[in-house]
């Protein structure tokens, strides 16, 4: 956990309202993929919290979709920008569990976490299979980033026109893995929870006030106590959640 | 070299900067960025008798200059506090720390109020009557006079530690209900708490926070704890702690120009972890800028 300055170096949209931004500095703080960052914005008062999508080193990736205010700013910013980003924040997927073939899902804007879990687990020899839901193909992204990782990808859109027709479930039925990573909308965890055949992790989202666990704005009730989404989350174990 | 030192009914803080409860968990967190040390002193979390979940989520709503929470008071109730984040806390920070404790009924106050009185890290014990994000309590008993009053000696017949009041602004006279504290018995006000607010989701056409209310806090609100701090000095004779929308030494400054003794530092340290950190190497600096050598020369400078 890290407060440094970043600077844009490019920001470009990828997909309906969807854009990828790279920022440069010191990334350090960041240990686990699956975690967020919080970007403080010029002109508004709270942070913004966005799941890393990509880091190394010195440059962090962040893909993310224009929702309110603070991401519609975000969009506008050209290049050059030095931003304000705590790094780092929250737990982060679990990658001992992934046994020799888990299965990741995303959906939507759930999508950009994967990305570095997928690296990551071919880093530890462990090659997964990716699912990504989507409306309709024009908010599809990163599918060929996706692929040229060399991974399999199924892509599943609600309205067909882009990969299998239904959701990211269409997409799990018959497979065969070993565990599962994913983040999306509540109602996409609602259907993996119906038909998931193997343990796995969570990502949620929740409004938040500091993202480091001091304001108790974004708590919950497990079935292991009551956890904060900024710290003792965003990524909670498919056995600990109350539906 | 400038004089930063404040008395704070009997405690003598290096300085007068102050982490309101609720806006810094137990310290924990933020010993993680800095050496909490450096501050005066901190208001830890609000503290019931029993443990409390508080309200569902979204419980925080952004707003031009500051923020809107319902968190509802979650803590895990004084017993647990006493026995795990006091103890874990001694490992971070070592100077007296604030006990900022909140009720339902004025037997929990001074339940919870007794166990705390205990504990040697505890200097002084800030009672909130102003929670807007509870039914039955909180804000209920700050917003009258008879009540506030009951709460006070309750508490002040159970404990020998200073007792400050912790006051809300969702009141029409201010003045009457700090007067009503001081002739009850307290140690000092600290003021103020939250300003009761909301938001509309203008996409659902629902409020954003699902307790439909909260309390709104951050820079938008000084001008009005402000001016409530300098209605409430000219009326009492015990200090003040003063609070709401404190983001620079500047605006301790003000404070304490109002009439505050020491300043709480809230929201700021939830966009800007190090907030306190900064204002505090900040307030030398502003003090040779304003000709202050001694800060506590300077409380209620502008009556």
């Amino acid at each position: 956990m890290k407060d440094v300055n970043l600077t844009v170096k490019s920001n470009k949209k990828i997909a309906k309202d969807v854009y990828q931004m790279i920022l440069t500095g010191d990334t350090t703080g960041i240990t686990n993929c699956g975690q967020f960052v919080n970007i403080k914005i010029d002109g508004l008062y709270l942070r913004r919290p966005i799941s890393v999508c990509d880091y190394d080193g010195d440059t962090l990736t962040l893909v993310y979709k224009v929702v309110g205010k603070g991401t519609k700013v975000m969009s506008k910013y050209k290049g050059g920008e030095v931003l304000q980003v705590l790094t780092g924040l929250g737990n982060g997927y679990d990658l001992t569990r992934s046994g020799d073939y888990p299965l990741l899902i995303g959906g939507g804007v759930g999508v950009p976490p994967m990305y570095n879990l997928c690296k990551s687990l071919l880093k530890k020899g462990v090659t997964p299979t990716v699912i990504l839901g989507f409306n309709t193909a024009d908010e599809v992204f990163y599918e060929d980033e996706f692929k040229s990782l060399g991974v399999k990808v199924i892509v599943a859109t609600a309205d067909g026109s882009l990969g299998i027709k239904g959701f990211v479930t269409d997409g799990m039925v018959g497979l065969n893995y070993t565990y599962f990573y994913s983040c999306g909308p509540m109602p996409m965890f609602r259907a993996i929870e119906k038909v998931a055949t193997s343990d796995g992790e969570y990502s949620f989202e929740e409004r938040m006030g500091c993202g480091f666990g001091a304001c108790m704005g974004c708590s919950c009730k497990t079935l292991t106590g009551n956890k904060r989404i900024c710290v003792d989350g965003p990524v909670m174990k498919r056995g600990e959640i109350i539906w | 070299m400038v004089d930063t030192k404040v008395n704070l009914s009997g405690l003598t803080l290096d300085n007068p900067i102050i982490p309101a409860s609720g806006t810094f968990g137990f310290g924990k967190e933020f010993s993680k960025f800095y050496d909490i040390n450096i501050l005066g002193s901190f208001s830890f979390k609000g503290t019931t008798l029993n443990p409390r979940f508080g309200n569902p989520t979204p419980r925080i709503a952004e707003c031009d200059n500051g923020m809107i929470n319902s968190v509802g008071l979650q803590n895990p109730g004084v017993e647990h506090v006493i026995a795990h984040e006091l103890k874990e806390m001694k490992g971070y920070f070592n100077k007296p720390v604030i006990a900022n404790v909140s009720g339902f009924s004025i037997d929990e106050y001074a339940k919870t109020c007794e166990l705390l009185d205990k504990e040697e890290q505890v200097g002084i014990l800030e009672v909130n009557v102003s929670c807007p994000n509870v039914h039955n309590g909180g804000m209920s008993f700050g917003t009258d006079p008879k009540a506030v009053a009951e709460v006070t000696k309750a508490v002040k017949s159970v404990t020998k530690k200073p007792v400050f009041m912790k006051l809300s602004p969702n009141v029409t006279d201010i003045v009457s209900i700090a007067k009503s504290c001081e002739d009850a018995g307290a140690d000092g006000i600290s003021l103020i708490n939250t300003l009761l607010g909301m938001r509309i989701n203008l996409k659902t056409r629902k409020p954003i926070v699902a307790n439909k209310m909260g309390g709104y806090s951050g820079k938008g609100i000084f001008p009005v704890a402000l001016r409530m701090v300098y209605q409430v000095y000219q009326a009492v004779k015990i200090p003040i702690i003063g609070m709401g929308g404190v983001s620079t030494a500047e605006d301790v400054i003000e404070m304490m120009l109002a009439g505050a003794t020491a300043v709480e530092v809230g929201a700021a340290n939830l966009v800007d972890p190090y907030a306190c950190k900064k204002i505090i190497e900040d307030l030398p600096n502003v003090m040779e800028e304003y000709k202050i050598q001694k800060l506590s020369d300077i409380i209620g400078g502008a009556i």
